[in-house]
């Protein structure tokens, strides 16, 4: 158990290129922290520097208070889970789990390995395996003997890099949710890589938002929902991702590609004396007028618009409405999509309507949104106009405090069941 | 894998056969030949009349021992240390080509197979020369750094592909499981590199066993002279008898060594054992 300080960490490599470029991030003990972003945004250098295994340019690094930047990977007690798992071939799983043990010469007993293997082993739902060889294992059992190396030496902290990348869409979605009881059972300081969103968002208690080696943002899932500091911690948080519109101030009211919003109190201060901003508004804040109660409706503003394709998926309806952008925007938008590792295919719209909704491809269709939800964002800088610093740190506080508690409920469940062999797992 | 069919089965039968009785009848030949009489060579038949070991005898204890033993020797002692030092040169070598990112790293491999494709017998001539004044003639030495020149490259480029093979972060995952540098070398990397080096050394062995051209051209007495270069002095019985049941016994002792070899590592050379590591 420790927590992980990063104080103005550098990365450049060989040839000056610089991948991390000064990040400093406070990772409280037994807190899981999310680093997220597309390629090439240093995330995993990141990881790997506190790891060890890439040498920290300039900057500090604290494990549990002291100061590791130059201790070798094995000094500093942490446990890695590898994107392609990186076990040892020739090694049974179950001495594929002991290695990490049997290297600490005379540290444990044969009988101490066994144990803490076969408890490991349990865990994980692994003990009909431990005399197999890994590569008689599917995909989703290499996952898992990689994270029983893990959990079997009590390390200081877990670090992931992208551990579920390779499985497929079903076992990721079980594997997510395992990590997340493994680590709320254990309370262990962890630090996870990835670049789904969705991972990001459902197992951090905290998310740091990276780009290009600068860090954009670190907040609850939700805070980065609700409240993103700009435009691409906007774009990259939520899915489908939030629409970029130009918005052109025009007397008391903001003009919309197909909307015309009247300015309230709120858009008009964040607006201040720009005559061109541009709007966010997330996908699943669009509703079809049609489904909706009528005194809803007047609310909000309603607009209709062309809708070009749409996408059925059961729950939802994805509907997609092609817009001409306004040209003192479009190089903004197209850096942020290239930024995202979009293709800059065309601008449109797509909103979540749902799935009772008639709207169908080449339907003119009568949408509606609530103005308190959008936000609006600097055309030059890419900042956050309408960010609330007061509802932000509140959503934090709320869910640090959540973290707190569900942290607590797990371990109080832990010692309750601890003596029954795998019990948590069944009990979590 | 589909199952073959009656008709696909015999097919391959036949095709197995055609090959086996192509690659196999000279060395049957060949060791049918070396247990006839003299007498017998040229009546045509395959198999031996009278089957006798007289030509062993002769080359092992007889008269062409002195010849057959020293060569025998010199062949055994010259590759093993050629393939020795090869093995660990390219070892080290191709650990840092498929590692590390260094400047003239394609130079190295560039050259390796430059010198691996010259051809040999164009450089053996002006080798002879220097090699006399400078001493090397005749020495275990003055072929032992010729045969290195075949050894090595094939070696280098067999290992470096292969070590191009084990996945990276097996090493760095034993280090973050608490392993020095040495030892997740010696546990995680080793292990595997094993069955590429046994193949490696197998290789450069038998480049270096089956030498002739250096082996007759660098050496002049049975001080430094190998097997294959050997067979060619052998004599008969007398000036008007071909040694040839002699050297057909020289030959399959010569080949044994090979097969004892290959029927040794075996179980080393199979491949596929870095497969489960990563994602397979």
């Amino acid at each position: 158990m420790a927590s992980i300080v990063l104080t103005d960490i550098v990365k450049k490599y060989g040839d000056g290129f610089p991948a991390v470029k000064g990040v400093s991030l406070d990772i409280a003990d037994g807190e899981f922290v999310i680093l997220v972003g597309p390629s090439g945004c240093g995330k995993s250098t990141l990881l790997r520097m506190i790891v060890g295994l890439e040498d920290i340019t300039s900057g500090d690094l604290e494990i549990g208070g002291r100061r590791v930047n130059d201790k070798a990977p094995r000094d500093r007690n942490l446990a890695m889970v590898f994107q392609n798992y990186a076990l040892y071939p020739h090694l049974t799983v179950f001495e594929n789990i002991a290695f990490p043990l049997r290297l600490q010469k005379g540290q444990f007993s044969d009988d101490e390995i066994r144990r803490k293997v076969e408890l490991a082993a349990d865990t994980l739902e692994l003990r009909e395996h431990l005399d197999r060889k890994p590569a008689n294992l599917s995909g989703g059992q290499r996952q898992r003997v990689a994270m029983g190396r893990a959990i079997v030496r009590e390390a200081d902290a877990f670090l992931f890099d992208e551990p579920l990348s390779n499985l497929d869409a079903k076992l990721r979605g079980q594997m997510r949710t395992e990590i997340a009881r493994m680590q709320r059972r254990l309370g262990t300081t962890t630090v996870y890589v990835t670049h789904d969103q969705t991972e990001a968002m459902t197992l951090g208690d905290r998310v740091a938002v990276l780009r290009k080696g600068e860090l954009q943002q670190v907040a609850s899932p939700r805070g980065l929902y609700e409240q993103p500091v700009n435009l691409f911690v906007a774009g990259f948080i939520g899915s489908p991702p939030m629409n970029f519109l130009p918005g052109v101030v025009e007397d008391d009211a903001l003009q919309l590609p197909f909307a015309r919003v009247p300015l309230d109190d709120r858009l008009r201060a964040s607006i201040g004396d720009r005559g061109l901003v541009i709007v966010g508004l997330r996908p699943e804040h669009v509703e079809d007028v049609r489904v909706l109660e009528p005194d809803k409706v007047e609310a909000g503003v309603t607009f209709t618009a062309d809708v070009d394709v749409t996408e059925w998926l059961g729950a939802e309806l994805y509907a997609y409405i092609p817009f001409d952008t306004h040209p003192d925007v479009a190089t903004k938008l197209e850096e942020l999509d290239r930024d995202l590792d979009g293709e800059g295919m065309r601008s449109q719209v797509v909103v979540v309507l749902g799935s009772e909704s008639r709207v169908r491809d080449g339907d003119r269709a009568e949408l509606w949104f609530d103005p308190a939800r959008l936000m609006v964002f600097d055309p030059e800088t890419g900042e956050n106009l309408t960010r609330d610093d007061d509802a932000a740190a509140r959503i934090d506080e709320e869910n640090e405090a959540d973290r707190r508690a569900s942290l607590e409920r797990a371990q109080a469940r832990e010692r309750r069941d601890g003596d029954g062999a795998g019990a948590g797992e069944h009990a979590a | 894998m589909s199952t073959l069919t009656g008709r696909q089965k015999a097919g391959w039968a036949v095709i197995t056969v055609l090959v086996l009785v192509y690659a196999l009848f000279p060395v049957a030949a060949i060791a049918a030949t070396s247990f006839k009489r003299p007498s017998e060579l040229n009546q045509g038949t395959f198999l031996p009349q009278s089957p006798t070991t007289a030509n062993y005898e002769q080359i092992l204890v007889g008269g062409a021992q002195e010849l057959f033993l020293s060569a025998l020797r010199n062949s055994i002692g010259i590759s093993l240390i050629a393939t020795a030092v090869a093995v660990v040169l390219a070892t080290l070598a191709a650990y840092a080509i498929a590692r590390l990112d260094f400047p003239g790293k394609r130079l190295v491999l560039t050259t390796a197979l430059g010198v691996s494709i010259f051809p040999v017998i164009s450089i053996v001539t002006p080798l002879f020369n220097l090699w006399r004044s400078i001493g090397l003639y005749d020495t275990w030495l003055g072929l032992i750094i010729p045969y290195l020149s075949l050894t090595l490259p094939i070696s280098i480029w067999t290992l470096a592909a292969f070590f191009r093979q084990i996945p990276w972060e097996l090493e760095q995952a034993a280090q973050v499981d608490g392993a020095t540098s040495w030892q997740a070398f010696r546990k995680a990397i080793v292990p595997l590199a094993a069955p590429g080096v046994f193949t490696t050394a197998l290789i450069a062995f038998f480049i270096a066993w089956n030498d002739f051209v250096y082996g007759i051209s660098l050496t002049s007495t049975e001080a430094a002279r190998p097997v294959p270069a050997a067979l060619a002095f052998f004599t008969g019985a007398s000036q008007f008898e071909e040694p040839t049941g002699s050297i057909s016994a020289a030959a399959v002792v010569v080949t044994v060594p090979v097969v004892v070899l290959v029927l040794l590592f075996q179980r080393q050379i199979v491949s596929g054992l870095t497969q489960g590591a990563v994602k397979g």
